[in-house]
């Protein structure tokens, strides 16, 4: 960062904790990047002609003497296409060893859409797990998580859902991402011939935590720009957001703010849905799609981070490992996509609804039934089939590894239907029945 | 002399002011930043600092910025005009912002002051009026509205003029009233109201008793909400909250419906701008979006104006009360909204109670479901603002202080329950957790005996008790086995589930079953009802099963398939004869 000539710097820091500086300054605005000792850090906090800083890399080795300059902005990127194809880190910087990007700069974490120029998102994203296709369908526009262990392969099962979307640009926000995770990333896109749709912004576990409150908003940026000037179809990848939340509670903590639920500052659920928000369907095509990970500790959803996100993003994906077919499923149960019915029946072939739920209640009947097995009762007839039926519904449907096309899962289903059940019992429309009733 | 201030201070949208005259709590002021300004609300005052929350953005806001104030509180511009707009939590008119993002410091007028309007005088000259009486009438979209004599006039006037039948304009005055004093005031079809303070402009509150219909069985038969009542939602998320609210907005029998979209998602939003339009009242068979109007904070939009929203919803709700109309008023979530007054409580670094929430959440929370009712107005006409409101409790756990404080004064709690949602249970609302308090009033007791013609509460009371028997041998049969229960236990257990089927569990997305008129679901039940005392002979526990199975199954078609069409009549003909099969008594 180069700095002006007339611009007046401070050499008198009063406070120091481990991500804050304070000091007395004037003019200074609200939300304003400074730079200290070489460091970006922001304005969170103006009293009077006392001034907050949260230091993105940490204030270690900041002496109390160190030069401080005001920027007289708020953290911004510069936009163009030349940002497709490129790697940054949290602050906009290439990592690529590429040119810095030339372009109109423009202000991170801009206003909100206003919501009656939004339209209803109605485009289905096909991505041939059937986990996510059939049962939770996604819809370009749509803000959605992984709710994952962190030993599960969320990762992976990503990369394949952005590598088969139909989008023009894909946008990986990588917060507290492992270093090997980030390479997996990059090769998965470089294999695919992807790169010239790819834009990531990087933050891995070696770079300062305070640092990721940066990265979805600059990704966000970066979307905005190729949704609304280009009517582009954008996919945001944000992996993982328990990290983003981490970060924000240790700048909380700093600032004494009084703690609400699991040490998590009070506005956790404003400052996500700042940020998933910004998905969204244009009426002139463009679009942000978001598909976030959150990783949960031991699978419990009530902490506050997934607690909050559950409230804010359209749905939730589990995967589980099925010990019957010893695979990765989507989980039927606890998976939900809330813009499923925008799509299903419309986009795709009308029995999808009633199918869909069907199968789900059967497999519901598989889950008593397993109880029963456990309790050491005899299962009935019925029983014994809904226990076949899901382990062929896990094993060629739910798992991760089907790619088929909705119309095919669809057939499949109904193929299990009547290879296990009789008509009335599968409580389905009778007309649809008559129509789609595999013959013998 | 407006008095003024100048920034001292900012974390994130609280700002200091120190001010150079008097101030009032809530009164609003506007700061200066960058050629924007930025509305704010007083929120604290300690000697001459002044704490406001800002409405806005914050960004680039400086110490020494100018405000200045404005001498009310946060108020809302009433008057024709307002029906199948979209607001802010400010009442700024969403669709006549510019450009795709929303700008800061950008403030539009809800009303259309040019807009001619067939105004009809109710009042004559020499009448004696007191504040809110009807003075005339105008149409909007076919909703009768009142012009009223101002809500804030003292005492009684007497109409000195009133203008004749004919087209004006919402700022033209048409009449002028006087008082003993030889006091003038010219009236036109313009009213403000503070937001925070309730509108009492009424005789009396009497308890509510007329039946709601929302068209959803699991409310209306089981728990019937009433005109001028209260209820709330509370729902993990994913259990469906926002389809059933949906769906009561949509068919409820009200004349004019309010949707507080308070911290939500905005797809959400959208999703009632896209389709409501598109609706058809099922009263009028006119559009639904006519006397609808929406009231959006979404989650991304800034937290101060989120509390306000709610507020700004129910004084037009009680605006639209006071003309003698019945207002359905639905607040999606009031958690939102709590959440709102625990950031700002946090940010003032008051002394947090339960959960980091403020110490008087318990009372802004009663005060608010009190703003609601049945009303009987001045001049003895009836009047109704219905309210529901959601809770989004954090980790669906029910114990937490917004829930707990709500559930104090809501007289209808519809419990969400994952567990039903999972098993894709629609609506996912527990039938035995769940209540009406309404079917203990008496008022209720005698409207509904009429209406039905015939002994209803009885029938809804064994509806519950058969349910919550059901759920015992199910949970008997989990322990002791299918073989370890007698036959007879199979067959209580699947006539509990025959009412879980066909009475409770409805599906939203289907064109027939979405909506149950009352006549319907009296025929559902008493069909139900009739199964349910009859004897069936049955050897094994498997046999149950797969009779119920096909029972249900019948049942089902024949909700799904137009009441009393041939298809209907099918279903029904199939349904007696497998009936009589095994019938006994």
């Amino acid at each position: 960062m180069t700095t002006k000539a007339f611009q007046k710097i401070y050499t008198k820091i009063s406070q120091i904790t481990k991500a804050t500086c304070s000091l007395k300054a004037t003019g200074v605005g609200y939300d304003e990047l400074a730079v200290i000792d070489g460091r970006l850090a922001q304005v969170v906090k103006i009293a009077g002609d006392e001034v907050t800083l949260q230091v993105f890399q940490g204030t270690n080795g900041i002496p109390t003497n160190a030069e401080v300059v005001f920027m007289g902005k708020a953290p911004s990127l510069k936009v163009s296409e030349q940002l497709a194809g490129r790697f940054f880190n949290a602050y906009g910087d290439p990592i690529d060893g590429g040119p810095a990007v030339e372009g109109e700069e423009v202000e991170i974490g801009g206003p909100s859409v206003n919501p009656v120029r939004r339209m209803q998102p109605s485009e289905l994203i096909a991505t041939g797990i059937a986990g996510i296709d059939l049962n939770n369908t996604l819809v370009s526009g749509q803000k959605i998580p992984f709710f994952a262990d962190p030993d599960q392969p969320f990762n992976q099962v990503m990369a394949t859902v952005a590598m088969r979307a139909q989008t023009d640009k894909i946008i990986l926000g990588g917060m507290g991402m492992t270093n090997d995770d980030y390479l997996y990333f990059k090769n998965v896109f470089s294999n695919a011939g992807a790169m010239d749709r790819i834009i990531s912004f990087m933050n891995t576990t070696e770079d300062p935590a305070v640092e990721r409150l940066l990265i979805p908003d600059m990704a966000l940026t970066a979307a905005e720009y190729f949704a609304v000037q280009k009517n582009e179809k954008v996919l945001v990848l944000l992996s993982d957001m328990t990290s983003y939340a981490d970060a924000l509670a240790i700048v909380s903590n700093r600032m004494d703010q009084i703690p609400s639920k699991d040490s998590m500052p009070g506005s956790l659920y404003s400052d996500l849905a700042k940020i998933y928000e910004k998905a969204v369907q244009f009426p002139t095509g463009g679009s942000i799609t978001i598909i976030a990970v959150t990783t949960l500790s031991g699978g419990d959803i009530t902490h506050a981070v997934p607690d909050n996100t559950g409230y804010i993003t359209e749905g939730q994906l589990f995967l589980r490992r099925d010990s019957d077919i010893g695979k990765v499923i989507v989980d039927p149960f606890r998976s939900l996509s809330r813009l499923k019915q925008l799509v299903n029946g419309k986009k795709t072939r009308g029995d999808h609804p009633q199918v869909m739920n069907a199968a789900v209640r059967l497999y519901a009947d598989a889950a008593n039934a397993r109880t029963k097995v456990e309790n050491g009762f005899d299962l009935t007839d019925y029983d014994e089939r809904t226990l076949a039926f899901a382990k062929d519904y896990s094993n060629q449907l739910l798992a991760i590894d089907v790619n088929l096309d909705t119309t095919e899962m669809l057939d499949v289903t109904w193929g299990l239907f009547a290879k296990y059940f009789h008509p009335e019992e599968v409580n389905i429309k009778a007309a649809l029945v008559e129509q789609y009733w595999p013959k013998a | 002399m407006a008095t003024k201030g100048i920034v001292g201070g900012v974390i994130a949208n609280m700002v200091t002011l120190k001010v150079d005259g008097p101030v009032a709590q809530n009164e609003i002021c506007y700061i200066e930043t960058g050629g924007d300004r930025l509305m704010s609300e007083v929120i604290k005052v300690v000697g001459d600092n002044v704490y406001v929350q800002v409405f806005e953005s914050t960004r680039g806001l400086k110490v020494g910025a100018p405000a200045e104030f404005t001498g009310h509180m946060l108020e809302v511009t009433l008057g024709p005009g307002m029906l199948s707009h979209n607001y802010d939590g400010l009442q700024n008119d969403l669709d006549k912002m510019t450009g795709v993002f929303l700008k800061r410091g950008e403030y539009t007028y809800p009303l259309d002051n040019d807009r001619l309007w067939h105004f009809e005088p109710l009042a004559k000259v020499g009448d004696k009026v007191r504040a809110s009486a009807w003075l005339g009438r105008v149409e909007e979209n076919h909703q009768p509205l009142k012009i009223m004599a101002p809500f804030q006039m003292q005492g009684e006037y007497t109409v000195k003029s009133i203008a004749a039948e004919g087209e004006y304009r919402i700022i033209d005055d048409i009449a002028v009233l006087e008082n003993e004093k030889g006091d003038e005031i010219k009236v036109n079809m313009i009213q403000h109201w503070p937001v925070k303070l309730a509108m009492t402009n009424y005789q009396e509150k009497p308890r509510p008793f007329k039946l709601l219909e929302t068209g959803v069985r699991s409310i209306d038969t089981l728990n019937p909400i009433v005109e001028g009542g209260t209820g709330f939602i509370p729902g993990p998320f994913g259990t469906g909250k926002t389809v059933l609210q949906h769906a009561i907005s949509k068919q409820a029998e009200a004349d004019i419906v309010i949707i507080a979209a308070c911290g939500e998602r905005a797809n959400e939003v959208v999703e009632i701008f896209t389709e409501f339009p598109e609706l058809v009242d099922p009263h009028t068979g006119r559009r639904l979006m006519e006397r609808t109007i929406i009231i959006a904070n979404t989650s991304n939009m800034p937290v101060a104006a989120r509390e306000a929203s709610v507020y700004t919803a129910m004084t037009l709700a009680e605006y639209y009360r006071s003309m003698g109309l019945r207002v359905m008023l639905m607040a999606d979530s009031t958690s939102r909204w709590a959440q709102a007054l625990r950031e700002m409580s946090n940010r003032m670094e008051e002394l947090p109670g339960p959960d980091a929430f403020p110490m008087d959440i318990s009372s802004i929370i009663a005060n608010f479901y009190g703003r609601a009712g049945y009303v009987t107005l001045y001049n003895g006409e009836p009047g109704s603002i219905t309210f529901i409101g959601t809770v989004s409790p954090a980790g669906g756990n029910l114990k937490e202080p917004v829930t707990e404080n709500t559930k104090k004064v809501a007289r209808c709690f519809y419990a969400l329950e994952q567990e039903r949602a999972d098993r894709k249970r629609y609506p996912a609302i527990n039938p035995i957790d769940s209540y009406s308090k309404y079917l203990d009033y008496p008022e209720f007791d005698e409207y509904i005996t009429k209406r039905i013609n015939g002994e209803w509460i009885e029938k809804v009371n064994e509806l519950k008790t058969r349910l919550l028997r059901g759920k015992e041998i199910a949970e008997q049969i989990n322990i002791l086995g299918d073989d370890g229960v007698p036959v007879d236990y199979h067959v209580t257990f699947w006539k509990s589930e025959l009412i879980d089927f066909i009475v409770l569990q409805q599906d939203a997305f289907d064109e027939v079953d979405a909506v149950t008129p009352m006549e319907r679901q009296e025929s559902i039940v008493n069909r139900v009802i009739d199964i349910c005392h009859s004897e069936f002979k049955f050897d094994t526990f498997l046999e149950v099963t797969d009779y119920f199975k096909k029972v249900i199954n019948l049942c089902k078609q024949m909700n799904y398939s137009e009441y009393k069409s041939d298809n209907y009549n099918k279903f029904e003909a199939e349904l007696e004869k497998l009936l009589a099969e095994r019938k006994t008594a």
